[in-house]
C-alpha cells in the first residue's frame, strides 16, 4: 500500500448525539483505570497510608473502651476518604492540569461534551477508587475482626450510588470553578483535605457534633452518605445517626440534582470566558 | 456563494491586558490581529507566515473556535465560527507544535484511540488508521510505548497523526515541525502533502515561520506581521514581484561599528539587512539595479571591510517578508523577544 492509498481514507462513520456523549465517557474514563494498573504506587500511598490512620483510631478507641461499632466506623470511613482524595484531587484540580498540559483546548474544540469529558473523569475515578476502598475495607475488616450486619443491600446499594453521584457531581462542579482560579486550585484542594476528613465524620460519628456543625457538614456529599451507610450496615448505627436514613437520602438527592446542575453551569460559563477572553485555554502565553 | 473551506472579513482580535497590582486598573490593550481578509479555496494547502507574535496562533485560535474575535466574522468549512461552532468543530481538527497533550501513562495507540473517541470515530476504523499513519511517519515500532517514554520529536509525531486521523475537512497546523530534527520535519512533510494528494476535498492550513517549509509545502501563502497581512498569494507570485529587482549576498569581514543605515541611504538600495557572526558579517541586499552593486562595494572597502564572498541570487520568501516589512523575520523576532537573547 502506498502513501496515498493509506491516506485516502475510506468514508468515516462517525456517531453523534447521545452515542458521541457515552463513547466520551468511555475514552476519558479509559486513562483513569489504565492508569491504576500501570503506576503500583498507589498501593503502597493510597492502601498502606490510610490503614495506618484507621490503625490509629482503632487502637485509640480500644484504649478507651468504646464501643466496638466504632473499629467499624473508622474501617468504613477509612475507605471512603479515598473517594474524597480521588474527588480533590482528581477532579477539582483536574481541569487546571488538563489546560496546563494542553489537552483543555482539545477537548473544547472536538465535538464532544465538555459534561461528558467531565463524566468520564467521574467514572473513571469512581471505578478506579472503588478498587481501593474495597482493598481497605477488606484488610480492615479482617485485621479488625469487624462484624457487619446489613439491613437492607438494596437501600445500602442505593445510598452509596447517590453519595457518589453527588460527591463526584460536586466534583465536576469544582473543577471549572477551580480552573477559574488558576494556580489557587492546589492551595485549595490542600485546605479541603483536612478539614473535610474532620468534619465529615471519616472517623466517629457526626452526630458527636453540634447539630448545626454537623448540619453544615452535610453540604459535602460524604458526610451524609456515610453516616446512612454506617446506620445500614451496623446493628447501632440507627442509634449514632445524625438523622433518619430516609431524610439523609432526601438530602442526598438534593445534592446531586444541585451539583450536577451546577457544574453543568459552571462548565457553560468556563468556556464562554474561555472562548470570550482566550486566556483559559492558553498554556504557554 | 462560493464554498470555501476558510473565509474571513476584517477579522480582529484585541487582548486587554491587566497590569499588576501597583499599577492603575486601566487595562492595556494588544491588537493580535487587525482587519484580516482571507479566503482559503477547498483542496488548498495555505500557508501563513510571520514571525512570532506576528497573530497566527490567534487567527487559528479564533478559526478553530477557541477564541472569539473582537470585530469582523470567520466562516471554516462553511460556518460561523461563533455562531455555529457546533457545527465547525466535527469538521476541523488542531495540531500545535510543541503541544505535550495526551497521557504520559498512556500507550501511542491509547492516546490516539481516546481522542478519535471524541469525535465519534469507531474503534476499529481508529485502530486501522492509526496504524496505517504511524508507519508514514516511522512511529510504528513505537505503537506500544508509553507516551512518557517518547522524545520531544516522536512525541510530536504522535501528536500530528492526532490531527490527521478523524480526517477532518480543513486541518489547521500550527508550526508542526517546531523543534523537529531535519529527518523528523521531512516525514511530517511528506505526509502533509500526501494526506492533502490523497483527497482535493481536504484543506489545510498551516502557520510557519520556517520560509523553506512555506515555499516548499504551500499553494499560497500569506505574509502577516503585527496583526495585518501584508501580502497573500503563491510564493512563486510573491517572489515574481521582486524580481525585477537584483538581491546580493555579501559576507565581509566584522564590520567594526559599520551601520546598514549608511546603505540604505543610497537611493538604488531598496533594503539592507546585516547579520553578524563569529568574526564574519553577512549583508543581504535588495538592490533597485544591479549596477548600484558598485557603490556599495565602493563604501564597505572604503571603510577597511574585507569583502570575502559576493554572491547573486533568485529571491526567496525572506527577501519577500524583508521588503515588505523593512527587516528580516529573525531580526523582528529579536525584538519582540529582546530577553530571548540574554
Amino acid at each position: 500500500m502506498t502513501t496515498n492509498d493509506a491516506l485516502a481514507f475510506s468514508a468515516s462513520e462517525k456517531v453523534i448525539g447521545w452515542r458521541l456523549f457515552l463513547k466520551t465517557i468511555v475514552a476519558r474514563a479509559y486513562p483513569r483505570i489504565i492508569g491504576q494498573q500501570r503506576e503500583k504506587s498507589w498501593v503502597f500511598f493510597e492502601i498502606f497510608l490510610p490503614m495506618l490512620a484507621v490503625a490509629a483510631y482503632v487502637y485509640v478507641y480500644r484504649a478507651i473502651g468504646a464501643p466496638e461499632e466504632y473499629v467499624g466506623f473508622v474501617v468504613v470511613g477509612g475507605a471512603m476518604t479515598a473517594f474524597w482524595m480521588n474527588v480533590l484531587w482528581s477532579m477539582s484540580s483536574q481541569l487546571y492540569w488538563e489546560k496546563e498540559q494542553g489537552n483543555l483546548a482539545l477537548y473544547i474544540m472536538a465535538p464532544n461534551s465538555m459534561m461528558a469529558i467531565l463524566l468520564g473523569m467521574a467514572v473513571g475515578g469512581l471505578l478506579a477508587t472503588a478498587l481501593r476502598a474495597v482493598a481497605i475495607i477488606l484488610l480492615g475488616s479482617l485485621m479488625f475482626h469487624v462484624q457487619y450486619s446489613v439491613a437492607s443491600f438494596s437501600q445500602l446499594l442505593f445510598v452509596f450510588f447517590l453519595a457518589m453521584t453527588a460527591l463526584y457531581g460536586m466534583g465536576m462542579m469544582t473543577a471549572s470553578l477551580f480552573l477559574l482560579l488558576g494556580r489557587e486550585a492546589w492551595h485549595l484542594s490542600n485546605l479541603a483535605q483536612e478539614p473535610i476528613y474532620l468534619v465529615s465524620g471519616f472517623y466517629f460519628p457526626i452526630k458527636s457534633f453540634n447539630f448545626w456543625v454537623a448540619a453544615a457538614a452535610s453540604f459535602i456529599p460524604l458526610t451524609l452518605g456515610l453516616d446512612a451507610m454506617r446506620q445500614l450496615i451496623f446493628p447501632s448505627g440507627a442509634s449514632l445517626g445524625f438523622l433518619n436514613v430516609t431524610v439523609e437520602i432526601a438530602v442526598l438527592i438534593t445534592l446531586c440534582i444541585v451539583f450536577l446542575v451546577g457544574a453543568k453551569f459552571l462548565l457553560d460559563y468556563m468556556e464562554r470566558l474561555a472562548i470570550r477572553e482566550g486566556r483559559i485555554t492558553e498554556n504557554r502565553r | 456563494m462560493p464554498d470555501y473551506a476558510i473565509e474571513t472579513q476584517d477579522l480582529g482580535r484585541v487582548y486587554k491586558i491587566r497590569g499588576n497590582k501597583k499599577e492603575s486598573q486601566v487595562r492595556k490593550e494588544l491588537i493580535a490581529l487587525e482587519k484580516v481578509n482571507l479566503t482559503v479555496e477547498r483542496g488548498e494547502l495555505f500557508g501563513l507566515l510571520g514571525p512570532n507574535g506576528a497573530g497566527k496562533t490567534t487567527l487559528i485560535k479564533i478559526l478553530t473556535t477557541l477564541l472569539a474575535p473582537t470585530s469582523g466574522w470567520a466562516r471554516v468549512a462553511a460556518h460561523d465560527v461563533i455562531k455555529t461552532p457546533h457545527l465547525v468543530r466535527p469538521r476541523i481538527n488542531m495540531v500545535s507544535g510543541g503541544e505535550s497533550s495526551g497521557y504520559g501513562l498512556l500507550t501511542v495507540r491509547e492516546n490516539l484511540w481516546m481522542f478519535s473517541q471524541f469525535y465519534g470515530m469507531s474503534s476499529k476504523e481508529s485502530n486501522e488508521r492509526i496504524i496505517d499513519l504511524l508507519k508514514i511517519v516511522g512511529l510504528e515500532d513505537r505503537i506500544h510505548t508509553k507516551s512518557s517514554d517518547l522524545s520531544t520529536g516522536l512525541r510530536q509525531k504522535m501528536n500530528i497523526v492526532r490531527g490527521f486521523l478523524t480526517d477532518p475537512e480543513v486541518l489547521f497546523l500550527d508550526e508542526p515541525t517546531l523543534g523537529l530534527d531535519v529527518g523528523a520535519s521531512r516525514d511530517v512533510r511528506k505526509l502533509i502533502r500526501g494526506w492533502l494528494d490523497a483527497n482535493k476535498k481536504r484543506t489545510l492550513l498551516l502557520t510557519t515561520h520556517y520560509m523553506v517549509e512555506a515555499e516548499e509545502l504551500c499553494d499560497r501563502v500569506a505574509i502577516i506581521n503585527k496583526g495585518r497581512v501584508l501580502a497573500c498569494d503563491s510564493p512563486a507570485n510573491l517572489k515574481r514581484n521582486l524580481q525585477r529587482d537584483s538581491i546580493f549576498e555579501i559576507e565581509t569581514s566584522p564590520l567594526n561599528g559599520f551601520s546598514n543605515q549608511i546603505l540604505t541611504n543610497l537611493p538604488e538600495v531598496k533594503k539592507a539587512a546585516l547579520t553578524e557572526m563569529d568574526g564574519r558579517a553577512k549583508l543581504e541586499l535588495i538592490l533597485k539595479e544591479e549596477a548600484a552593486i558598485a557603490s556599495v562595494i565602493n563604501i564597505i572597502t572604503q571603510k577597511n571591510i574585507k569583502i570575502l564572498r559576493l554572491s547573486k541570487r533568485e529571491p526567496t520568501l525572506e527577501d519577500v517578508f524583508m521588503e515588505l516589512v523593512g527587516q528580516r523575520m529573525e531580526d523582528v523576532e529579536k525584538e519582540e523577544s529582546p530577553n530571548d537573547n540574554k
